[in-house]
């Protein structure tokens, strides 16, 4: 059977032990809980590559150390590391992160989202079409990308 | 009078709510203020597919939302232009159609959808007298449309020398020559030699003539036509010049020159510029702020710089896409669009 997959065989990594948040010890109500580097991480580690069963911190695409955050500022940065260098399914596992962290975060964050330096053939391309808002909003009104996109964001059962 | 010595700021007349997506674009009516006596009307257009009127009234001096344009764009409504005449507005679509709309009174009719584009169109001119209109498109494209008789538009000329997504095209404020901005991170200009000549590309300011190194979002000239500011996502307005008179006297193109480089003031990308009759350029930019530059009018040898008269943080809750200064003299409104959905309109107002 030719699957024709990009990367026939992706390495997949042990899975990390989730550490268990702690309690916060703000018990005020109306202060806004501080988003910090593991809450960000939480959001995008489940999900899953557009090409294998197997989630993007299986892969080690996306590790905690991926994030970079600065939550005074509402910035936040991701840095993810395709399995190969000429995976043509890079823009789409960066379309996922984006649409899953404007799901999930607060709408004052500014989010950029970029492939690691030096881990892909075309990087500064990939890195435009992602960081270009319009692009991106024009992208999401395709039905066909919006379904590949949400099979990824879709929690597997475990 | 001498800007930087008064102490300005930008006041927050009225925020108009009702696109339920992110506004894109605002646009002016070019022939309506209050000073011709006529309700000042502004264009806005949304991720919501469509576009709302919305006018002022003389009397209680709020706005109001006076019709929505639906039913037509099935996508995103990404800008929209007036007509010089004011009785027209195009609207350019995701959807890959320009839309042109006649203002009845109190009714608008879509009377024309201009089709060609293979994809986004992302930007919509009239050229001074309202004989031709331009669009662009994420297909690389630059389309100039010439009207005809009964709401009828010929493709005049298809101009395919930008390399990659073209974002805006903005016609010279006094003579028929065309400008393009583009994701190729250059700015084209467009000219046609005499009455009957073609249109073709006769400059590109890129980044060996001090361009921009990242996409270019939006042109915009002075009134006087011989300066125009540009902005980019590399986060610089800067300020290109030609030799107006030499260009409307002759009949050779003079191409345009770098003349200075605004950087350091903005810290995400620039969605939009805006220079007003009264020489203020308004910027509108990814970090939610509207900033205001003025000439220092220092008179260096190296050309002129400009100064940042004010800066107003959180404008909006989310990303400013669109500043326009109304064409009124006198009034100095802006009108700002933002991914928060909003619409607001500001003044340039003296500190009590």
């Amino acid at each position: 059977m030719v699957s024709g997959l990009i990367n026939e065989n992706p390495i997949i990594y042990p899975k990390k032990e989730r550490r268990l948040r702690t309690d916060s010890s703000n018990t005020d109500e109306f202060t806004p809980e501080p988003i910090d580097q593991l809450e960000i991480f939480d959001h995008i580690r489940d999900i899953k590559d557009p090409e294998h069963p197997n989630t993007l911190e299986d892969l080690r695409v996306v590790t905690e150390d991926s994030v970079e955050l600065d939550d005074d500022n509402s910035y936040v940065r991701v840095t993810f590391t395709p399995t190969v260098e000429h995976c043509s399914m890079a823009t789409i596992i960066g379309l996922c992160v984006r649409v899953k962290l404007l799901r999930s975060l607060p709408a004052r964050y500014k989010i950029d989202i970029r492939v690691a330096p030096g881990t892909h053939a075309t990087e500064d391309a990939v890195n435009k079409q992602l960081n270009d808002k319009e692009r991106v909003a024009a992208a999401l009104e395709n039905p066909n990308l919006v379904e590949m996109v949400d099979e990824c964001l879709l929690p597997s059962d475990e | 009078m001498d800007l930087m010595e008064k102490n300005l700021e930008l006041v927050e007349i009225q925020k108009l709510e009702g696109h339920t997506d992110r506004v894109w674009s605002v646009a002016w009516n070019p022939v309506s203020s209050h000073a011709d006596g006529v309700s000042p009307i502004l264009a806005s257009c949304s991720g919501d597919n469509t576009v709302r009127i919305w006018e002022q009234s003389s009397l209680s001096r709020s706005w109001t939302c006076k019709t929505v344009l639906e039913e037509t764009h099935t996508r995103t409504v990404r800008s929209c232009a007036w007509s010089p005449s004011g009785e027209l507005l195009a609207t350019a679509s995701f959807d890959g159609t320009t839309g042109i709309w006649k203002n009845y009174g109190s009714e608008f009719e879509c009377v024309a959808t201009l089709e060609g584009h293979e994809n986004e169109v992302k930007s919509v001119s009239w050229n001074a007298s309202g004989s031709y209109l331009a669009t662009c498109s994420r297909d690389k494209s630059v389309w100039i449309w010439e009207g005809l008789e009964g709401n009828e538009y010929d493709c005049a000329a298809v101009l395919s020398e930008h390399t990659q997504d073209v974002k805006m095209v903005q016609w010279h404020p006094t003579m028929d020559v065309l400008f393009s901005c583009s994701y190729d991170d250059t700015i084209k200009v467009w000219w046609s030699q005499g009455d009957d000549g073609e249109f073709e590309c006769v400059q590109t300011l890129g980044e060996s003539n001090n361009g921009h190194s990242s996409t270019v979002w939006a042109i915009s000239f002075n009134a006087a036509g011989d300066k125009m500011v540009t902005c980019s996502d590399d986060r610089t307005l800067k300020i290109w010049g030609t030799d107006i008179a030499r260009m409307q006297s002759g009949e050779e193109y003079v191409p345009w020159t770098h003349l200075c480089t605004l950087s350091g003031y903005h810290d995400r990308t620039i969605y939009s510029a805006h220079w007003s009759r009264d020489d203020i350029i308004a910027s509108g930019a990814g970090d939610d702020a509207i900033r205001l530059f003025v000439d220092s009018k220092d008179d260096s040898v190296d050309g002129p710089s400009y100064n940042l008269l004010l800066k107003k943080n959180k404008a909006h809750d989310n990303d400013v896409n669109c500043v326009q200064w109304s064409r009124s003299e006198g009034d100095q409104l802006l009108a700002s669009a933002s991914d928060d959905g909003m619409v607001k309109i500001w003044q340039v107002a003296t500190k009590p």
